[in-house]
């Protein structure tokens, strides 16, 4: 089951996701990194039904691509998150996309942004926020160790809490996660686990 | 709605289609654009366009991104490069998105001149009235310049003009071509551009892609430093020219 948590700070958003894909019970790779770029400063990082993730998602960054090269300008992560919400909703009562996101950005003026994305559609702005089976046990912890001065280490160190925990008390916890973070220099990986 | 079945590009009786010929002649009278490929630098360099008074410059652009790693330069009508344009940007997305690869140069250029052919070959249309030069880098990291027209013919070539004086520059370039890296590509562009246009950065625009570095538009500073240069090599040639022909022409 995917894991995905993501921190937003004073001026950087951290992401972190499980490196599993899987099939039922097996897993097929241990390196999979579901932390996709968008462009220089924004990034997905998506959770669900695998062939979903991919389309969707790639579907979304080549949109958001043309649009820079047509307009040469890039669109902010506020716009991102509305024309992705936008896509969900859209195919909603189609075909939906059965996959949920975040999607951490930073912007020159706003500074870090997290958004939070579900498979129905739903679009929130949050601080802590992830998605899965061990999002249940970490959102709770993350509630009491967030506040709004948090450091790069404080969230490296609370997103390694959250790992622990779910390693703690779910039954099928993935084995190896990565974590990356978004600040004015762009997207860098911290570390994997 | 009607729908459109009526040809306006027919033959004529002696093999020729004439609304090409005029959309080439459309071409002729657009502002000039010159292309130069080096050992690893890929110049475009453009005439600007006199603006009004009013105008705000910055917003006529004649170089244009279609991705990240391929750029396009044209001459003619600029409200048909807009369409073509948007066209082959989208392409290139599309093919991004199906292969999870960035196109080539060839594969762009080729999807450009496809629907400038479909153009000559539709029902209540009429071609699109430029020429484009396309540069990139392909696979293994050589340059690429790419030339298409209204006929929808392209090929790849060393050195091209199109647009006013283009015949001019061309037979420039023919003679002069040799192969050049880095700064000296920038140069041997914008000598040729020089033969014909006024030099200096308010009436050139020059745009230099690297392996690597993608596209970068030279700054109107840098565009008359290079051309300062020019014109002292230019000099220093034709006062050695001069200095030579005063020594060897002393019997008559």
């Amino acid at each position: 089951m995917d894991y995905l948590m993501g921190i937003k700070g004073p001026d950087f958003v951290m992401v972190c996701s499980d490196t599993q894909a899987a099939h039922s019970v097996i897993s097929i790779k241990h390196d999979e990194d579901k932390i996709v770029p968008l462009d220089s400063h924004k990034m997905f990082g998506i959770a669900g039904e695998a062939g979903d993730r991919v389309n969707f998602s790639e579907f979304v960054i080549a949109n958001v691509k043309l649009y820079a090269l047509r307009n040469s300008t890039e669109l902010s992560t506020s716009s991102v998150a509305h024309f992705t919400r936008g896509e969900l909703a859209k195919a909603l009562r189609s075909s939906p996309y059965h996959c949920n996101l975040l999607l951490a950005g930073y912007d020159e003026k706003v500074g870090p942004s997290l958004y939070w994305m579900d498979y129905l559609a739903t679009l929130n702005k949050i601080n802590t926020g992830g998605t899965g089976y061990g999002a249940m046990f970490v959102l709770s912890l993350f509630d009491k160790l967030w506040h709004p001065n948090l450091t790069e280490a404080e969230a490296v160190d609370m997103m390694e809490q959250g790992i622990a925990e779910v390693k703690r008390r779910l039954v099928v916890a993935p084995p190896h996660y990565i974590i990356k973070i978004i600040d004015k220099n762009g997207i860098r990986t911290v570390k994997t686990v | 709605m009607a729908r459109y079945d009526r040809a306006i590009t027919v033959f004529s009786p002696d093999g020729h289609l004439f609304q090409v010929e005029y959309a080439l002649e459309a071409v002729r009278k657009g502002t000039l654009a010159v292309g130069v490929r080096g050992k690893d630098t890929i110049v475009l360099g453009v005439e600007k366009k006199s603006t009004a008074k009013l105008q705000d410059a910055r917003t006529v652009r004649k170089i244009v991104k279609i991705d990240d790693h391929i750029c396009l330069a044209f001459a003619g009508l600029t409200a048909d490069a807009r369409v073509l344009v948007n066209r082959a940007r989208v392409e290139a997305q599309s093919y991004r998105l199906t292969l999870d690869e960035k196109v080539s140069v060839d594969y762009i250029t080729k999807h450009i001149a496809g629907i400038q052919q479909k153009y000559t070959q539709s029902g209540g249309v009429r071609p699109f009235g430029i020429s484009t030069l396309i540069v990139g880098f392909d696979a293994l990291g050589a340059p690429q310049l790419y030339q298409t027209d209204p006929s929808g013919i392209y090929s790849a070539w060393k050195a091209n003009a199109i647009g006013r004086n283009s015949k001019t520059i061309r037979e420039f370039l023919e003679k002069h071509y040799v192969e050049t890296s880095g700064r000296d590509t920038i140069k041997l562009a914008l000598k040729a551009l020089m033969e014909t246009v006024e030099a200096g950065g308010k009436s050139v625009e020059v745009a230099v892609m690297e392996k690597d570095t993608g596209l970068r538009i030279l700054s109107d500073d840098e565009v008359d430093a290079l051309v300062k240069e020019v014109e002292a090599e230019k000099a220093a040639a034709d006062a050695a020219k001069r200095g030579g022909q005063g020594a060897g022409g002393g019997s008559s």
